[in-house]
């Protein structure tokens, strides 16, 4: 039975004597070598050379703060539900009298971690979040040594207030719109179907 | 006596509501119903979800009703024709009621615990509008303790008058009620007075949204986060049948089992809601059921076949390719 069509014959034809002593394959082949020399080198020094990002990177995430600095995140579970890869996990708790300088509403996310390792920055929790808290940014994941360290809570995650990251690239008119196109909603089945009268 | 619902026909007893007799029939033609619950005496009547259309009021007077009538507190009669789903009235004027009973509600799910299992999220998803048109400010409330074990968020209330019927019918002695009149009717206790009655739990299971909730499963994880299974114990007071809602080992909620219409099967006791959270105090029957629908049954891997289904099902209504078929 033949299992593919990408058999190959295989010869045992013997070799000339050009090809026995190696020698003029050696030549073309450092000849190809030695044209590299002259040819646009790929490689880049990163990091102290980058390369140039789509605005709209899926990198490294971040929990945004709001314009005074009070956590956005409270803690939904809308992004965790939502994650593909189950790679977001949280706890919530309540916010107490006085931090409302903190978090922005009664309850708030007490630990958030997103195993970067599970995570295959699909860009599906930030589409979830109903209070525009976590975004993908252009920033990209570091490398590490150990297992544990892929595993990004709070500290790596929220934003310092002294040190915003940028997302109004993520969040321009076109994008918000697109959030509101009723034709790209679940939604849509069930109105077509209340419409024609079936339940 | 004979009743047709949708187009559908049923012979049901004298007495019957036509919202009992569209639930008999099943839920393709049963109105949602938020305040009605069907093991409460006198509910119903207050919310107008189950508003329907009587198109021949019977087979002696088939003149038709001249509103829409509330389907929990209407009675059918001999011949009686019914139009819900399929009259663009009802369904229209079911909007508008779902716009009402919005126009002072927080919309803070992400905050609220009642959010996956919340009637009036349902409500809202399948009847009602993408987005208010209401531009004054909402009532607002202080949150505030019922007991040690019940938070009232008033402002999420809709007044559906449940847990005052349950008070009223399954405790022995009634502490709260409904105060003051239209917009600035609340639900209170007398002057902020404890409910300690080994039933009062169950205001929290017969609210359909989330104005009463557990106190000791407040903020502690999503409800699809965590695993419903049946379970029950011995318990001197009740039947001990409840729902008790797992992380791993750990049991962070017990409340009744629901039925169908997420309506409570059995009323539960205090002592069984509250101070049983040990897996060891539970014999555990199995998982319970949960609706496919429901985000609770995300990441519940039970359903997959049911949930192909569904996906080829949806797609062969937009017109695409099934995905087995694709080359």
């Amino acid at each position: 039975m033949q299992l593919t069509n990408r058999s190959k014959v295989v010869s045992n034809k013997v070799q000339s004597f050009s090809e026995r002593i190696y020698f003029p394959a050696i030549i073309s082949g450092m000849a190809v070598t030695f044209s590299h020399l002259f040819k646009k080198r790929p490689t880049i020094m990163y990091p102290e050379q980058k390369r140039e990002m789509a605005p709209i990177y899926r990198g490294q995430h971040v929990l945004k703060r709001d314009e005074n600095g009070a956590e956005r995140c409270t803690s939904c579970g809308m992004c965790a539900v939502a994650c593909p890869a189950e790679a977001i996990t949280m706890t919530s708790g309540e916010r107490k009298k006085g931090e409302e300088g903190l978090y922005r509403e009664e309850k708030y996310a007490k630990t958030y971690e997103i195993n970067m390792l599970r995570c295959i920055f699909c860009g599906l929790c930030e589409e979830a979040c109903p209070k525009e808290a976590i975004f993908l940014t252009d920033r990209i994941v570091d490398a590490d040594y150990e297992r544990d360290d892929f595993v990004y809570g709070k500290d790596k995650l929220v934003e310092k207030v002294d040190k915003r990251i940028d997302v109004t690239k993520r969040q321009t008119p076109e994008v918000l719109a697109f959030k509101k196109i009723p034709g790209l909603k679940h939604n849509e089945l069930y109105t077509d179907k209340l419409n024609k009268g079936k339940h | 006596m004979k009743v047709t619902i949708d187009g559908i026909e049923i012979d049901v007893p004298k007495g019957t509501t036509i919202l009992q007799a569209a639930r008999m029939i099943g839920p393709e033609v049963a109105p949602p119903a938020m305040c009605y619950h069907s093991k409460l005496k006198t509910s119903g009547g207050y919310c107008r979800t189950c508003i329907v259309k009587v198109t021949q009021g019977s087979a002696a007077n088939p003149t038709p009703m001249p509103k829409p009538v509330a389907s929990c507190r209407t009675e059918v009669m001999d011949g009686m024709v019914v139009e819900n789903f399929i009259n663009k009235e009802v369904l229209e004027a079911r909007k508008g009621v779902v716009e009402f009973l919005l126009i002072n509600h927080p919309l803070d799910c992400p905050v609220c615990d009642q959010a996956g299992e919340c009637k009036l999220q349902d409500l809202g998803y399948e009847n009602g509008a993408a987005s208010t048109r209401y531009e004054f400010k909402r009532r607002e409330f202080e949150v505030i303790d019922i007991g040690d074990k019940i938070k009232l968020h008033m402002n999420r209330c809709i007044l559906c008058y449940r847990c005052v019927k349950t008070a009223d019918q399954i405790t022995n002695d009634r502490v709260h009620g409904v105060i003051s009149r239209g917009d600035a009717s609340e639900i209170s206790t007398y002057i902020e007075n404890v409910i300690d009655n080994d039933f009062s739990g169950n205001v929290i299971d017969v609210c359909p949204v989330g104005a009463l909730t557990d106190k000791t499963f407040r903020f502690k994880q999503r409800v699809w986060f965590t695993k419903p299974v049946d379970a029950h114990r011995d318990c001197k007071v009740c039947s001990g049948k409840s729902r008790v809602w797992l992380k791993g080992e750990e049991v962070l909620r017990v409340t009744a089992r629901k039925d169908q219409w997420d309506e409570v099967e059995e009323f539960i006791c205090n002592s069984c809601r509250y101070d049983h959270k040990k897996t060891s105090d539970w014999v555990i029957e199995g998982p319970s059921p949960v609706n496919r629908n429901s985000v609770i049954s995300q990441n519940h891997y039970e359903h997959l076949n049911q949930l192909k289904l569904q996906v080829l099902k949806q797609q062969k209504a937009l017109g695409f390719m099934p995905l087995d078929k694709k080359p």
